[in-house]
C-alpha cells in the first residue's frame, strides 16, 4: 500500500471512528444535549474547511469569501426544500436540495472565478472578500413569494410581490427564510464529510490535482510544460465552491431561521474558515478537519466561563498557532519529544 | 537570544498546558456541580424541589444591551420571587446562556441550559434566535415564553408565547394611532432593511397606512452597513413634504437620525415604536432634539406607579444602569410564569412536557398585569392582547400622549 493511500485511509478511519464513538455515546446516553447540538455544526465546519484547504493549500489561492459559496447553496437549497416542503417525501427533497445547492454554488464558483482567477496572492483575496460581502448582501434585496400564479420576484419590499391571499412569501429580504424543515443530521453530516474527503483527497492525488499543484508551486514552469492553467484553476476552484455550497445546505437544514447576515456569511465568518484551515494546516486536508471540530468545540465547550471564553478561545489560538508553526518551536519539540520518542523506542527494544 | 526563546517557548507550551488543564477543569468542575445539582433535586424532589428557569439572550457583542437587559431583569425577578416565597412554596433557580446574537449559538445555548436541568425557557431575547431554538422546544415538549422575540413565526408553535407586541402589530397600532389622533397627512419612513425587526414593522405599517387620512410620500431604508449618514433619507422625506417621520428603528440610529435632521433644518413630527425607548440615555446625544418625539412602547423607565418605581430603583442598585423595555418585557415574562404556574398549582417534579401542557392552558386563563400593561391575556396563538400606550418626550422625559 502506498503512503498517500495508507495516510487517505487515515482520515476517513478517524471521521468514521469519530463518527461511531459518538453515536456509540450518544445511544448509552452518555452524550450531553449540548454535545449532541454541536455535532451537525461541526461537520459542516469540516465540510467547508476542506473546501477552502483545496483552494488555499492545493491551489494555492487566498480566498476569504467562501462563506459566499456556503451562503448561496444555503439559499438555494433552502428555497427548494420550503416550496416542496408539503410534495415532496423528506428524502428525495434533500438529495435534490444537496443537488440544487451544490449546483447553483458550483454555478457561482465557475462566474466569479472567470475574473477573480486573473489576478494573484493579494489582490485576489480582497476579489474573493468583494464577492462574498457582494453575494451576501444582493441576497438580502431579494423578496420572493409563491402562490397560485408561480413565483414572485421583488428587489424592492414584500408588498411589491402583489401576492394572492394564498401567497406564501419564501424569501423576506433581511429576515430570509423561516421553516426551512430540520433534516439535517450528524449521519448525513458525516456522509458528506466522508464524500468531499473522498473528492478531494482524489483529485490531489490524480493528475489533475498534480496539474494544479504545478500551478501553484511555479506558475511559469507549469504553464511551460504545457499545462493550460486556467483551466486547472477554474476547475480547483469551482470545486471548492461546490463542496462549501454542500456545507450550506447542510447549514441550512440545521436551523430554522436562515438570514443572510455577516455572523454567518460575512467576511468574519470566512477568516474563521481560514483560521480553521491555517491552524490544520495549508495543504493538509486532515489537518483542517481536527482543526475546524477543535476550534468549532472549543468556545462552546468553554461556555462555563462565561464572558472569559472570547478572551480564553483567542489566547488558545496564539498559542495553538505558535506551537504548531513556529520554526523554533517545532525545532524545540523535536529536541525534546525527539529524544523521548527514542529513549522509550530503546527501552522497548 | 536562544535562551530567551527557549524560556519563550516553555512559558508558551506550559500556558498552553495550564489554558487546557483550566479548560477541562472547568468542565470538571461543572460536570461535578451538574451532578451536584442532579444529586440535590432527587433529594429535593423528597424535601422541595426548586422550579429551573433558563434565559437565552446576546451577553457579547453588538447586540449585548438587550440580551443582557432581559438576562438581569429575569435574575432580578426570580431573586424577588425567591425572597417571597417562591412559586407554590418551591424556591426558583435561574440560569442565563449566551448566543451573540446566532441562531446556531442560541441552539446550542439552549442545549446547555437542558443539560442544566431548564423546565421553562424565557427567551430567546431576539426574533431569529427564538425561531430556531422554538424549533427544539416543539420536540422537546418546553414551554417557551419569548420577552422580546417580536418577528411573527416567533410563537407559531403552541408551546411558545410572548410578552412583547409582534412586529406587524406595532406596525398596524402606529398607523392606527397616527390616524386617529390626526398626526399628520404626508408620512415619510426611514426603516433599516437589513434588521428583521424594522422590515416586519414597516411592511405592515405600510399595508395598513392603506385608506388611512394621511399618505406614505416616502420610504427609505439603510443597513447596519451605512447607519451613520442619513441625509440623503431625510432630505427625500423632506423633498416628499412629510411632516411626519415614522423611524420603525433601534434608539442608536434613531439619535443619529433627530441629530442630522436637526442639523439640515428639517423639524417634522418624529414617531418611534418600542426600540426607540432608550433614546435619551444615549451618550453624547443631546436630549433637547428628542422633544416632541412620540413612540408607541409598552413601558417607560420614569413612569410613577410603584411597580415600574421599584423595579427601576432595584434594577439600578443591582446593575447600575436604566432598564429598557426588553428588561421590563423578561422581568414581566417570570412573573408571568409565576401566575401561570400558581394557577395550574403546578409542581417542579411535573416532567418538562406536563409542565408545558400546564402552562399552555394556563397562559390563555390568566390575566397577568406587569410593568408593560395592568392588563394582558392570550390566546392559544401565544400573541399577548394588550393595549399599546404611547409617549412623548417633553423636557427630556416620557409623558403619557393621551
Amino acid at each position: 500500500m502506498s503512503k498517500t493511500k495508507r495516510d487517505n485511509l487515515i482520515t476517513y478511519g478517524i471521521v468514521i471512528l469519530a463518527f461511531i464513538i459518538f453515536q456509540v455515546l450518544s445511544a448509552t446516553g452518555n452524550l450531553s444535549s449540548h454535545m449532541k447540538g454541536l455535532l451537525v455544526p461541526m461537520t459542516y465546519y469540516a465540510v467547508i474547511a476542506v473546501a477552502l484547504n483545496l483552494c488555499v493549500g492545493i491551489l494555492g489561492e487566498l480566498s476569504i469569501g467562501h462563506c459566499g459559496f456556503m451562503c448561496i447553496g444555503a439559499f438555494t437549497s433552502a428555497f427548494f426544500s420550503k416550496v416542496t416542503e408539503e410534495v415532496l417525501p423528506t428524502a428525495p427533497r434533500f438529495i435534490i436540495a444537496f443537488i440544487i445547492g451544490i449546483a447553483f454554488a458550483a454555478l457561482f464558483g465557475f462566474l466569479i472565478g472567470i475574473p477573480v482567477l486573473r489576478l494573484k496572492g493579494d489582490y485576489l483575496a480582497i476579489v474573493t472578500l468583494a464577492f462574498g460581502e457582494i453575494i451576501k448582501n444582493v441576497i438580502n434585496a431579494f423578496y420572493i413569494g409563491v402562490d397560485s400564479h408561480g413565483l414572485h420576484f421583488s428587489m424592492k419590499n414584500a408588498m411589491e410581490l402583489n401576492m394572492e391571499a394564498d401567497g406564501q412569501i419564501i424569501v423576506n429580504g433581511a429576515m430570509g427564510i423561516t421553516g426551512t424543515p430540520h433534516d439535517s443530521n450528524f449521519a448525513i453530516g458525516i456522509a458528506v464529510l466522508l464524500i468531499s474527503l473522498f473528492v478531494v483527497l482524489n483529485l490531489i492525488n490524480s493528475r489533475d490535482g498534480r496539474a494544479i499543484m504545478a500551478v501553484r508551486d511555479n506558475y511559469i514552469a507549469a504553464e511551460a510544460s504545457g499545462i493550460n492553467v486556467t483551466r486547472y484553476k477554474m476547475m480547483a476552484f469551482t470545486i471548492s465552491a461546490a463542496i462549501a455550497g454542500a456545507a450550506g445546505v447542510l447549514f441550512s437544514h440545521n436551523i430554522t431561521t436562515l438570514t443572510a447576515s455577516s455572523q454567518y456569511f460575512g467576511y468574519n465568518a470566512s477568516i474563521m474558515i481560514l483560521v480553521y484551515v491555517v491552524l490544520g494546516g495549508i495543504g493538509n486536508i486532515r489537518g483542517s478537519v481536527i482543526a475546524a471540530c477543535i476550534l468549532y468545540l472549543l468556545p462552546e465547550l468553554l461556555r462555563g466561563l462565561n464572558t472569559y471564553r472570547m478572551l480564553i478561545y483567542s489566547i488558545v489560538l496564539i498559542v495553538m498557532m505558535i506551537v504548531n508553526w513556529s520554526p523554533k518551536v517545532i525545532e524545540w519539540r523535536k529536541r525534546t519529544f525527539g529524544n523521548l520518542l527514542k529513549k522509550s523506542g530503546k527501552e522497548m527494544a | 537570544m536562544k535562551k530567551f526563546t527557549k524560556a519563550f517557548s516553555v512559558f508558551m507550551a506550559s500556558a498552553l498546558l495550564a489554558t487546557s488543564l483550566v479548560g477541562c477543569g472547568d468542565a470538571q468542575s461543572t460536570g461535578a456541580t451538574g451532578a451536584a445539582e442532579g444529586e440535590a433535586q432527587a433529594e429535593g424532589s423528597a424535601a422541595g424541589a426548586t422550579f429551573k428557569i433558563g434565559a437565552i439572550g446576546p451577553l457579547t457583542g453588538g447586540a449585548a444591551a438587550y440580551g443582557n437587559a432581559v438576562c438581569n431583569a429575569a435574575e432580578l425577578a426570580v431573586a424577588e420571587i425567591n425572597a417571597a416565597g417562591g412559586i407554590n412554596g418551591y424556591q426558583v433557580e435561574y440560569s442565563k446562556e449566551d448566543d451573540e446574537l446566532n441562531a446556531e449559538k442560541s441552539v446550542n445555548a439552549y442545549n446547555t441550559l437542558k443539560d442544566w436541568g431548564m423546565q421553562i425557557l424565557v427567551g430567546s431575547t431576539t426574533s431569529a434566535c427564538s425561531i430556531a431554538v422554538s424549533e427544539y422546544t416543539k420536540a422537546d415538549n418546553m414551554f417557551q415564553l419569548t420577552p422580546s422575540g417580536s418577528a411573527e413565526d416567533c410563537v407559531k408553535y403552541d408551546n411558545v408565547f410572548r410578552v412583547c407586541f409582534s412586529d406587524p402589530n406595532q406596525g398596524i397600532a402606529s398607523a392606527q394611532y397616527i390616524s386617529d389622533h390626526n398626526l399628520a397627512t404626508k408620512v415619510g419612513i426611514i426603516y433599516d432593511s437589513s434588521d428583521v425587526y424594522s422590515n416586519g414593522i414597516y411592511q405592515k405599517f405600510v399595508q395598513e397606512s392603506e385608506g388611512k387620512n394621511y399618505e406614505v410620500v416616502s420610504a427609505e431604508a439603510f443597513t447596519q452597513d451605512n447607519n451613520t449618514d442619513f441625509s440623503v433619507q431625510l432630505q427625500k422625506a423632506k423633498d416628499a413634504g412629510a411632516d411626519l417621520v415614522f423611524l420603525p428603528i433601534y434608539y442608536k440610529d434613531a439619535s443619529l437620525i433627530l441629530t442630522q435632521a436637526n442639523t439640515m433644518g428639517y423639524a417634522p413630527t418624529f414617531f418611534g415604536v418600542d426600540g426607540m425607548d432608550g433614546i435619551l440615555s444615549v451618550e453624547n446625544f443631546d436630549t433637547a432634539l428628542a422633544e416632541g418625539v412620540m413612540l408607541l412602547t409598552p413601558f417607560a423607565a420614569d413612569a410613577t406607579d410603584d411597580l415600574t418605581v421599584n423595579f427601576v430603583k432595584n434594577y439600578k442598585e443591582k446593575y447600575g444602569d436604566t432598564p429598557n423595555q426588553f428588561a421590563a418585557d423578561a422581568y414581566d415574562a417570570v412573573f408571568i410564569l409565576k401566575q401561570a404556574l400558581e394557577s395550574k398549582n403546578a409542581t417542579p417534579d411535573m416532567s418538562t412536557s406536563d409542565l408545558c401542557e400546564a402552562l399552555k392552558s394556563a397562559m390563555t386563563e390568566i390575566e397577568a398585569s406587569g410593568l408593560t400593561s395592568t392588563k394582558m391575556t392570550w390566546d392559544a396563538s401565544g400573541e399577548p392582547n394588550k393595549e399599546p400606550k404611547a409617549v412623548v418626550i417633553k423636557d427630556g422625559a416620557y409623558v403619557s400622549a393621551n
